[in-house]
């Protein structure tokens, strides 16, 4: 072998050795890319502060408090002293130890969470010796009022799925998860803006890239008013202290909730901060559900209150008029089934709401669905159910309350499968005509509907949010809904609900003055005693309330509701309490059952 | 005037021009790797670039120098530089500065010199001279122990000044010595030593010994065809083996497998031999003593891997190997080396746009490191380029070597191409992660004043004695 050749080849082979390592490094192989970006380059979140959200008349209801998030990115971590560290923190070298291990290496890992403003004040003094660390400004949700939980809603840290579904979300932010906080999410958020700033090998910040070309500005979350009555609202929420159930007030003229309360309820300030998740499982666990929102989430009975709607669809359809009397043997007998009434002898219209008579209401459906105009009795069915549809029973109300359900009315076809078709008509399904049965709606549908009533014919969906600083709210929100009742209708059903509160079932909530409008109903339930419902209104003319009122497993409609209802009508319409004494049985009642 | 003349006409250009580009190219990167906006100026004084330049017009100054110089005059003086060179390797140990713990400078006021940097020169003129003695024979054990004394010298001085790095150049003047008259298979025994070292380290010691057992069986059956023998040998090595091992398996009794392989192999390599001295089969002398040599060597590596190199220099040769992923410690250097280059692509991120050497992720950026920036800026198509430009450039003074007449020449012309090719491989080899972090610098390209003028004097003292080629002297 010639000597010389040798000698050229091995130079010529380092060479190419050489060239083939550096293809692989600069070419094929991606990695180093990524990881000179994240040498060189902090990408800062800048977290817009979350909307604030106020009463109707300013009143502040949630706000945001400065926390501090110790972070850390620990391919930038240099050895440090870890006892000082955790001394700093209060936490131990081993659970310091741990998250680090456990992290990514160029992603912020959280070391210490919603420091407190005298800990971070101790920190930031000594952080210059901890490179790779650094705290990020968060907010945290305050509710000074402490009311209206299920309305707000609360905010938690992004789950998995969270992220998953809205690219928008990283790890550590917050979102909406119930509540307004849930359904305005997007508003009160804002957007997140990035800084990209060039750090050097030291953690040192050179600067911003490029004088800040690619970043992006936080645009701060949007502040909402709220429909709701701060006063009103604690007042309700004072009332059904120690009572299961749930009330809500609505303006009838803009759709306006006023009030809407769900009892048991917490302290919207359970879900801010350390205690956070020990306070969630609590109140997961607790078994009277005081999470669960009843407001629009439970489907009760209606009970007698239904009466009003089934005089309002029987006088529509021509099938009784103001002047037509049943005649009640204290009850009503189908043949099979006796439907028992408290009232006997002849009833007249007005006398049948105000007394709540079960026989006169057995006659009306039985006018309903047995009506000629219609070719069978599921016609008949289909048509009653329209009516209340366009009452907005039975159907979700589109409200901008998140996770709102729909009640229940079962369609004809139901009972053609369960009865057989043409072989049943109103005496099979009577305990519809005095709201029992197969029918479920929650409360807010209860209050909207009395708002149509209130309004002669109209309603508009209920919504909780009245302005979006710098934006609009749906125009959904200021459309007429109307019934399929004619507002003529309306005048006897409201005669006759005046006469309940005057001098009928409900005197319980007679205020002196107030002209409340009132029905009541007790309705059967398989879980123990009657649930006691109110639904009123107030004043009779140009109202300015409409209320529904339920407290489970309570008793009869005029011992509870009633009154409750009654006594928020007072309190929104007069600012004060004449019957004080009404006021305090109330809330010294405990309903629920140890 | 008229020899001035024939200076300009006889010099190779094309080194001159491939000489010039690298220095220039590597000013710019140096300009890149330390670049900050405040002094934008490729000419600040206060910036390393700017002393950069400084140099560089002084080693222009140096090229003319030596051109006034006659051809002859270098071998003359080979032996008195190479004395001096000692001399100076002595005085700094005593004098010098320390650097980096590193006692291998010189400091004149604000100006220092690093003479390890000139006894490369030195020890290739000292050694040419000797080598092109008339009738040299290079096999004699006398001529063969002043080799290694000329070259060993310095390069242990070097050692006492803790500047290994340096000291590992002169290795390569094995390359000028093959070239010279020494056999292929010494130099194959040399490649092969390299190897078995950087393979032990990936290998479990017994596994390396059945690797050179198996490689030296079918050596010896592909030189002697004698199947049967061989397998008679195998049979042999088995049988030693199964006594060996039969106390661990059957008695489990703890006696380490290494050494039961290493005295199997050791023995049927004896009997292999004594066999093969009755019957006079040749093959075997080589063979078996190579193979014993082998198992001594690996034993060695490893035992001065456990018991004599210290922790950091462990780690080190450890992380080259991939063995332990200490990136923030020993690995740090070379990983973000490795991060710098990669994100530079194909094209690069532009001149001045790199990211990683500028926010000083890569240390020694603008010296044993600059390569990085150059990978990061200039991307594939820039470090490809370089690495052409250097093997040409290498080429081409090997080419140039080869026309001298003078054997002195020839020799020098190689020295140099070698001390080229050892610095280049070696820095960029440490760049890219193929080899242990060894602080040498990349010819032409480093910043630093003693590296750049060494080299020039290395070049253009041959380019000098090109011109005058047609000299025997």
């Amino acid at each position: 072998m010639d000597k010389r050749i040798v000698i050229r080849a091995i130079i010529i082979l380092t060479g190419l050795i050489f060239i083939i390592n550096l293809y692989i490094i600069q070419v094929a192989d991606n990695s180093y890319k990524l990881s000179a970006e994240n040498n060189a380059f902090r990408h800062v979140t800048q977290y817009p502060a979350r909307g604030m959200i106020f009463d109707r008349n300013g009143r502040l209801l949630v706000f945001n408090e400065a926390s501090y998030d110790l972070k850390a990115v620990s391919d930038q971590i240099k050895p440090f002293d870890t006892i000082n560290l955790c001394k700093l923190l209060s936490i131990s070298k081993e659970q310091l130890i741990k998250t680090l291990a456990d992290a990514n290496r160029y992603q912020p890992v959280v070391i210490s969470k919603q420091m407190s403003k005298k800990r971070y004040a101790v920190l930031q003094e000594f952080l210059y010796k901890f490179p790779g660390f650094y705290v990020e400004t968060r907010t945290l949700r305050k509710y000074p009022e402490a009311t209206a939980a299920h309305l707000l809603g609360y905010v938690k840290e992004v789950n998995k799925n969270d992220i998953k579904k809205n690219r928008y979300y990283r790890q550590g932010d917050y979102i909406g998860k119930s509540g307004i906080e849930k359904s305005y999410e997007e508003k009160l958020r804002g957007r997140k803006g990035k800084n990209i700033l060039v750090v050097d090998v030291h953690n040192r910040i050179k600067g911003s890239y490029k004088e800040g070309k690619y970043d992006t500005a936080a645009v701060v979350g949007k502040n909402l008013t709220t429909t709701l009555d701060a006063d009103l609202q604690a007042y309700v929420e004072k009332l059904l202290q120690n009572k299961i159930g749930s009330v809500v007030a609505i303006e009838p003229k803009t759709g306006e909730i006023l009030a809407l309360a769900s009892s048991p309820t917490y302290d919207p300030n359970m879900f801010v901060g350390a205690k956070s998740s020990r306070n969630y499982s609590k109140l997961v666990n607790d078994p009277l559900l005081p999470l669960f929102n009843r407001a629009i989430k439970s489907k009760y009975p209606p009970g007698s209150t239904f009466k009003t709607v089934s005089a309002l669809i029987a006088l529509q359809e021509g099938v009784i008029t103001p002047q037509t009397v049943f005649v009640s043997n204290f009850g009503y007998s189908t043949g099979s089934h006796f439907v028992k009434d408290h009232i006997g002898g002849a009833v007249n219209f007005i006398m049948s709401i105000q007394y709540s008579s079960n026989a006169y209401y057995c006659h009306v459906f039985k006018n309903i669905l047995s009506d000629k105009k219609f070719s069978s009795v599921s016609d008949a069915y289909e048509n009653w159910k329209e009516h209340l549809h366009s009452f907005g029973l039975g159907k979700k109300l589109g409200t901008d309350l998140a996770y709102e359900e729909k009640g229940l009315i079962y369609p004809a076809s139901y009972f053609d499968k369960y009865y057989g078709k043409g072989r049943w008509n109103h005496n099979t399904v009577i305990s519809l005509a005095i709201g029992q049965g197969e029918l479920g709606f929650t409360p807010l549908q209860m209050a909207n509907m009395t708002a149509a009533i209130a309004n002669r014919g109209y309603y508009i969906i209920p919504h909780i949010i009245k302005n979006i600083t710098d934006d609009s709210i749906d125009p959904i929100y200021s459309i007429k809904k109307y019934t399929k009742i004619e507002p003529k209708y309306f005048d006897p059903v409201i005669e006759g609900m005046e006469m309940v509160v005057k001098a009928g079932t409900a005197r319980s909530a007679f205020v002196e003055g107030l002209q409340i409008c009132g029905k009541t109903g007790t309705a059967q339930n398989p879980h123990g005693k009657d649930h006691s419902i109110f639904i009123a209104f107030a004043p009779k003319d140009n109202p300015k309330i409409a209320i529904a009122a339920y407290i489970e497993n309570a008793g009869y409609g005029s011992t509870w509701a009633a009154p409750i209802a009654s006594l928020m009508i007072e309190k929104y319409l007069t600012d004060t309490i004449k019957r004080p004494w009404v006021e305090k049985r109330i809330v010294d009642a405990n309903l629920i059952k140890k | 005037m008229s020899k001035n003349k024939n200076i300009l006409v006889r010099i190779d250009w094309i080194t001159v021009i491939m000489y010039l580009i690298l220095v220039f190219f590597g000013w710019l990167n140096i300009y890149a790797a330390v670049y900050n906006e405040e002094h934008s100026s490729i000419m600040d004084l206060g910036q390393r670039y700017g002393s950069q330049m400084k140099w560089i017009i002084i080693a222009f100054a140096l090229m003319f120098l030596v051109f006034l110089v006659e051809s002859h005059i270098f071998a003359l003086l080979s032996y008195f530089i190479y004395g001096i060179m000692i001399f100076l390797l002595i005085a700094v140990l005593i004098f010098g500065e320390e650097v980096n713990g590193a006692r291998s400078w010189f400091e004149f006021g604000s100006f220092k010199v690093q003479p390890a940097e000139f006894a490369k020169f030195a020890t290739a003129l000292a050694l040419s001279k000797f080598l092109s003695q008339e009738n040299f024979k290079i096999m004699k054990l006398n001529n063969l122990i002043i080799i290694g004394t000329l070259i060993f010298l310095p390069a242990g001085l070097i050692v006492l000044q803790n500047d290994t790095g340096s000291a590992l150049v002169y290795i390569i003047f094995i390359l000028v010595l093959y070239r010279e008259g020494i056999p292929g298979y010494i130099l194959l025994l040399f490649f092969l030593l390299i190897l078995i070292f950087v393979i032990s380290f990936f290998i479990e010691f017994y596994a390396m010994l059945l690797v050179l057992f198996f490689i030296s069986v079918i050596a010896f059956v592909l030189f002697t065809r004698q199947y049967k023998l061989t397998l008679i040998g195998l049979s042999i090595f088995t049988g030693f083996l199964t006594v060996g091992i039969f106390p661990v398996l059957i008695l489990n009794m703890n006696i380490p497998i290494a050494p039961v392989i290493a005295i199997s192999i050791t023995a049927t390599a004896i009997i292999a031999l004594l066999y093969s001295l009755r019957k006079r089969i040749m093959i075997m002398f080589y063979i078996a003593p190579i193979l014993i040599a082998s198992v001594i060597y690996t034993f060695s590596i490893d035992y001065i891997f456990n018991n004599i190199l210290e922790p950091h220099q462990q780690t080190r040769i450890n992380v080259l190997f991939g063995i332990e992923k200490d990136l923030k410690g020993a690995g740090y250097n070379v990983h973000q080396s490795q991060i710098a280059i990669g994100s530079g692509g194909i094209t690069g991120k532009g001149f001045l746009q790199g990211t990683q050497t500028k926010l000083d992720f890569v240390p020694e950026q603008d010296t044993d490191f600059i390569f990085c920036t150059i990978g990061e800026e200039w991307g594939f198509l820039g470090t490809a380029s370089v690495i052409s430009l250097f093997v040409i450039f290498i080429l081409r003074i090997l080419f140039l070597a080869e026309r001298q007449r003078s054997a002195f020449s020839r020799i020098y012309g190689y020295s140099v191409a070698s001390i080229l090719f050892l610095h280049f491989s070696v820095n960029i080899a440490m760049t890219i992660g193929l080899a242990p972090v060894i602080g040498i610098p990349l010819p032409f390209f480093s910043y630093g004043g003693s590296s750049l003028w060494a080299f020039t004097f290395l070049v253009f003292t041959f380019l000098r004695l090109d011109v005058g080629r047609d000299e025997t002297f």
